[in-house]
C-alpha cells in the first residue's frame, strides 16, 4: 500500500514540478517504485522537465474516461526502472476530470506503487480540489516572498478544511546572501508565520536551470547544493531526521568572521 | 551620522535592517485580513469560551451573543456584542 503526496503551493512559478521531479527521481533512485503524475490539465509540464516529453501516447483524461487501460498511459522513465509518469492531456481542460474519478485512480495506483507523488496545478479551483482528491499528505512549495507565501497561507487554510491535515513545507530558490543582508525573509520568518512542519529548504541554484534544460533532474548532481537539499528532505520524507543543511558556502574569510562574532 | 556609518557597518555583517522587515510587516497585515474568513466551527468555539469567561462575572443572554471579525483597510478587529442579564454581586470562581 502506497503513500499519496499532493505537491502544491497555490501560487503559479514557484516550483511545484521541479519539487515533484526531484522528490520522484529521487525517490525512484533510491529503489522505490514511484509515480508521479501531473494533473495540470491543459498546461502540461512535467513531462518535459522530466525528459519524457516525447514518449507521450495515453494521458490522464484517457485513463478516468476509460480509453485505455492505466498501465497503457504510464510512461517509463528512461534512466531509472522505478520511476513512472502518468501525464496530463494538454488539450483538454480541468473540468475533464472529477475529484472522484481522482480518488478511485489513487487508489488504483496506490496499490502498485510506493509512492504516488501528485503534481498540482497553481490556483484554488478544480484543478487544486482534483489534485488533493485522493492525497494522503500535502507538500506545500513556497519561495522567501510575501506574494508566495500569502498564497502558501491560504492553501494550508484550503487543505486543512479539506481534512489534509499537518501539511509539509518547502522553501524553495532561497538566497542565502540576501537573508544574511536582511533582504530576504528568512527560513525562522516564514515558519513563524505559517506555523507548519518544515520539511526541507532548497537554496537558489543555477544547476536546476541546467538539469531542467537538459530534462534530467539535479538531485542526480551529486555535487549541486539544491540536489543535496532534495535528498535531505527525501531522506526526511522517509522519516529520518535531518538538520537543515548549511546555505551558506560560508569556508572564505567573511563567513569565518561572521561566525567568529556570533552574527549568522 | 555616527548612527548611519554603523548601519552601514551592521549590514555588512548582516544585521536585520534590510527589505525583510517591510515584507513581513506587509505579510502580516495581509495575513490577518486574508484570514478573517476563519471556519464557523473556530467561531463557535471562540463564542463557547468567551460565554465561559464572560459567565463567571456577568450573567448574560447567551442566545443574543453576536461576534464577528470586522475589517477596515487598517485593521481587523473582533468585535463582540454582549447583552448583560445581570451582573454578580461577588465571583465564585470555578
Amino acid at each position: 500500500m502506497g503513500e499519496v503526496f499532493v505537491v502544491t503551493s497555490g501560487k503559479g512559478g514557484v516550483g511545484k514540478t521541479t519539487t515533484t521531479a526531484n522528490l520522484g527521481t529521487g525517490l525512484a533512485s533510491l529503489g522505490h517504485k514511484v509515480v508521479l503524475v501531473d494533473t495540470d490539465i491543459g498546461l502540461r509540464n512535467l513531462d518535459v522537465v522530466l525528459g519524457l516529453e516525447n514518449r507521450i501516447v495515453y494521458d490522464i483524461t484517457d485513463v478516468t474516461g476509460g480509453h485505455c487501460r492505466l498501465r497503457q498511459a504510464l510512461i517509463r522513465d528512461k534512466r531509472l526502472d522505478g520511476l513512472h509518469l502518468l501525464p496530463a492531456a494538454q488539450t483538454k481542460d480541468k473540468t475533464a476530470v472529477s475529484p472522484e474519478e481522482m480518488k478511485t485512480l489513487c487508489e488504483e495506483l496506490e496499490s502498485e506503487f510506493d509512492y504516488v507523488i501528485i503534481d498540482c496545478p497553481a490556483g484554488i479551483e478544480q484543478g487544486f480540489r482534483n489534485a488533493i482528491a485522493g492525497a494522503h499528505r500535502a507538500i506545500v512549495v513556497t519561495t522567501p516572498e510575501v506574494s508566495a507565501v500569502r498564497d502558501a497561507d491560504r492553501i494550508i487554510g484550503l487543505l486543512e478544511a479539506a481534512e489534509l491535515h499537518a501539511p509539509r513545507l518547502i522553501i524553495n530558490r532561497i538566497r542565502p546572501r540576501m537573508v544574511r543582508h536582511g533582504d530576504m525573509m528568512s527560513i525562522e520568518d516564514i515558519i513563524d508565520i505559517l506555523a507548519v512542519d518544515l520539511l526541507g529548504v532548497v537554496p537558489e541554484d543555477e544547476q536546476v536551470v541546467i538539469s531542467t534544460n537538459r530534462g534530467e533532474a539535479v538531485v542526480m548532481d551529486q555535487r549541486s547544493r539544491s540536489g543535496q537539499a532534495y535528498r535531505n528532505i527525501i531522506q526526511r520524507l522517509l522519516g529520518q531526521t535531518l538538520p537543515i543543511m548549511d546555505l551558506e558556502d560560508g569556508s572564505g574569510f567573511f563567513g569565518r568572521l561572521r561566525r567568529m562574532m556570533g552574527l549568522k | 551620522m555616527k548612527r548611519s556609518v554603523w548601519d552601514v557597518i551592521a549590514r555588512f555583517f548582516g544585521r536585520d535592517t534590510g527589505s525583510k522587515m517591510a515584507a513581513k510587516e506587509r505579510l502580516r497585515l495581509v495575513l490577518v485580513h486574508d484570514r478573517t474568513n476563519i471556519s464557523p466551527q473556530l467561531m463557535e468555539m471562540l463564542k463557547q469560551e468567551l460565554v465561559q469567561v464572560i459567565s463567571n462575572y456577568v450573567e448574560i443572554d447567551e442566545a443574543a451573543l453576536e461576534v464577528n471579525l470586522e475589517s477596515s483597510d487598517h485593521q481587523v478587529a473582533l468585535v463582540a456584542n454582549i447583552p448583560v442579564l445581570m451582573v454578580k454581586r461577588s465571583i465564585h470562581p470555578a
